[in-house]
């Protein structure tokens, strides 16, 4: 089946057309999952954009392609591949020296080493099976088709108690990353706390995944976070308009993606870019009205 | 306040430090009562910082004792206002200064952030206050709500010294407050600071190595140097003879027209300091 004979039938009546996509079981359990993972990957992935800790995000969700195209080879769901290698990788790169303050620094050529010897021992899983061809292009570069019902469950329970243990940690999360000096003087667990992080981080990328695919996670993980952090300096604010902006991104490109030829994963991060990109004007433009004559102590 | 006989704060007795097997400073006999304001002074590589993580027991000192609130160094540090060393912000963070206040008071505490019974609320709007007043005490309520990333480095400066504030501490560790500031910031800083420890009754530890902006609020001071360290009130210590020693090179201390000393020839960067300091009125 694509996409397109499904989707035929594109009106102007919006309603009338969500609707239709709605009658399909697979779009209705696509938009409980985007839902999901779209909440989950904002929020975890404020703090990831406010601690500086893109680079190993990526890594993470890279790792993550492996073992979805190995638990595919091996008949378990590509889910379980997901999670599995995304925590592992975090756990791992948690163990990493810190070096020169921050750990895990994008010049870390082990690390671009490692990264490309997963991504052909997914390519080299994924020829292995055989099975479906379009394998890769989902693995990669996401797919909406077949989110079963089971998975959506997982999906749910694991991002309600991910985004519990976030909530119980925030505060002290959120001074280990602005402030870890001080955090640490004040009896914060510095450490461990950016090892429990690292394993949220896991479990978001690899739920982001399964909507975006490996490439693509940045899409709910970087870029609702950096467009709230472009609109507002309050930390709660801009989580809340992280999540906004990632569900409202996540549903337009589903909807889209669902009445159009084109796939998921290039909607997904289109609408997140334009998102980013207009609050950059915007704020822009409310620095150059409000800017006020510049007050030197 | 149990802070000990006669209201002391602070005790070192012939106490030593080592990093490795270098021996950082040896001997170092201090005492600080409450209120006062100390200076640790001298070039930088000397181990005055590590003074202050031997203080909040984040060092152990190699010889000798220390007594902190009259506990062991680490057991009160819930009464200690710590600085770290000049922490730089990147320009793009976006946190707002508020929230790096904040921090000082609630971010040691895990739980749910959000206050759902009244009694959590009665606590969120206490400490809100908190965060004003001291945000108010340095001076800072008027660019607060900016993005930390954006401010001045005077500005990030009040917001710290605000933060190392808000839980009332008995005793502030300040290091190198005023490194990397401009001139009429370091003697705005400085006055902050000597206006704190007056009018709050909080003794104050501070890192410098230029005496020049804090001397005319400096109750004691402590020099550390490779010749080795001197402690006392300034006029015992701050005079040609024991910085030419401790330096290992000719230090002169002027006293100006008002009666205030000034320290020529310290061989520290940066250098301008000692060419600009004559005719400079910027702190007071």
């Amino acid at each position: 089946m694509t996409i397109a004979d499904a989707g035929s039938g594109l009106s102007w009546n919006v309603v009338g057309d969500v609707r239709h996509a709605l009658d399909y079981a697979f779009m209705v359990n696509a938009l409980r999952a985007g839902t999901v993972v779209a909440v989950m990957a904002a929020a975890i992935g404020w703090f990831m954009v406010l601690r500086r800790q893109s680079f190993a995000g990526h890594t993470i969700a890279v790792v993550g392609f492996p073992g979805a195209a190995g638990a595919t080879l091996v008949g378990v769901s590509a889910l379980v591949g997901y999670f599995g290698f995304c925590v592992l990788a975090a756990l791992v790169i948690s163990m990493v020296p810190r070096s020169g303050g921050r750990a895990f620094s994008a010049e870390n050529a082990v690390t671009g080493t490692v990264q490309a010897v997963l991504l052909a021992f997914g390519f080299l899983f994924v020829s292995l099976y055989r099975g479906d061809l379009n394998g890769v292009d989902a693995l990669l570069f996401g797919s909406f088709l077949g989110v079963t019902p089971t998975q959506v469950v997982t999906l749910f329970f694991v991002a309600l108690g991910a985004l519990g243990a976030l909530a119980v940690m925030a505060r002290p999360l959120l001074f280990a990353s602005v402030d870890p000096d001080v955090a640490r003087a004040r009896g914060v667990p510095v450490g461990a706390l950016s090892t429990a992080f690292l394993v949220l981080l896991g479990l978001a990328a690899a739920e982001a995944s399964q909507i975006t695919g490996s490439l693509l996670v940045f899409a709910l993980l970087v870029m609702p976070a950096a467009t709230a952090q472009r609109l507002t300096p309050r930390p709660a604010l801009a989580l809340a308009l992280a999540v906004a902006v990632a569900m409202m991104v996540t549903w337009l490109a589903l909807m889209a993606a669902f009445y159009s030829p084109y796939p998921i994963g290039f909607w997904v991060t289109t609408l997140a870019f334009a998102a980013y990109v207009s609050a950059g004007a915007l704020a822009g433009h409310r620095r150059r009205r409000a800017r006020p004559p510049a007050v030197t102590s | 306040m149990n802070a000990g006989a006669g209201g002391e704060v602070l005790r070192l007795e012939a106490a030593s430090a080592r990093m490795g097997d270098r021996t950082l400073w040896a001997g170092v006999d201090l005492a600080v009562q409450a209120g006062e304001l100390v200076a640790v002074l001298g070039p930088n590589g000397a181990g005055k910082s590590t003074l202050l993580k031997v203080v909040l027991g984040l060092i152990a000192p190699s010889a000798g004792s220390v007594t902190v609130l009259g506990g062991r160094p680490g057991e009160h540090n819930d009464r200690i206002g710590y600085l770290p060393q000049r922490r730089t912000f990147e320009p793009s963070l976006r946190v707002r200064g508020i929230d790096l206040v904040r921090l000082g008071l609630t971010g040691d505490r895990f739980g749910f952030p959000v206050p759902v019974s009244g009694d959590a609320r009665r606590r969120r709007r206490r400490a809100e206050a908190r965060v004003r007043e001291v945000v108010d005490l340095v001076g800072a309520a008027s660019v607060a709500g900016r993005p930390v990333g954006e401010m001045s480095g005077g500005e990030q400066q009040r917001l710290l010294i605000a933060q190392a504030l808000v839980r009332s501490p008995e005793l502030l560790l300040l290091d190198e407050p005023l490194d990397s500031l401009d001139l009429p910031n370091q003697g705005a800083v400085a006055a902050l600071v000597g206006t704190i420890c007056r009018d709050a009754g909080v003794s104050v530890v501070i890192v410098a190595h230029d005496v020049n902006p804090i001397l005319p609020y400096l109750d004691r001071v402590v020099y550390i140097a490779e010749g080795g360290v001197a402690a006392g009130t300034p006029g015992e210590v701050i005079t040609g003879d024991t910085l030419t020693r401790l330096y290992g090179t000719p230090v002169e201390v002027l006293t100006t027209a008002d009666g205030r000393l000034v320290v020529v020839g310290q061989p520290e960067p940066p250098a301008f300091h000692a060419d600009r300091h004559g005719g400079s009125h910027d702190h007071r």
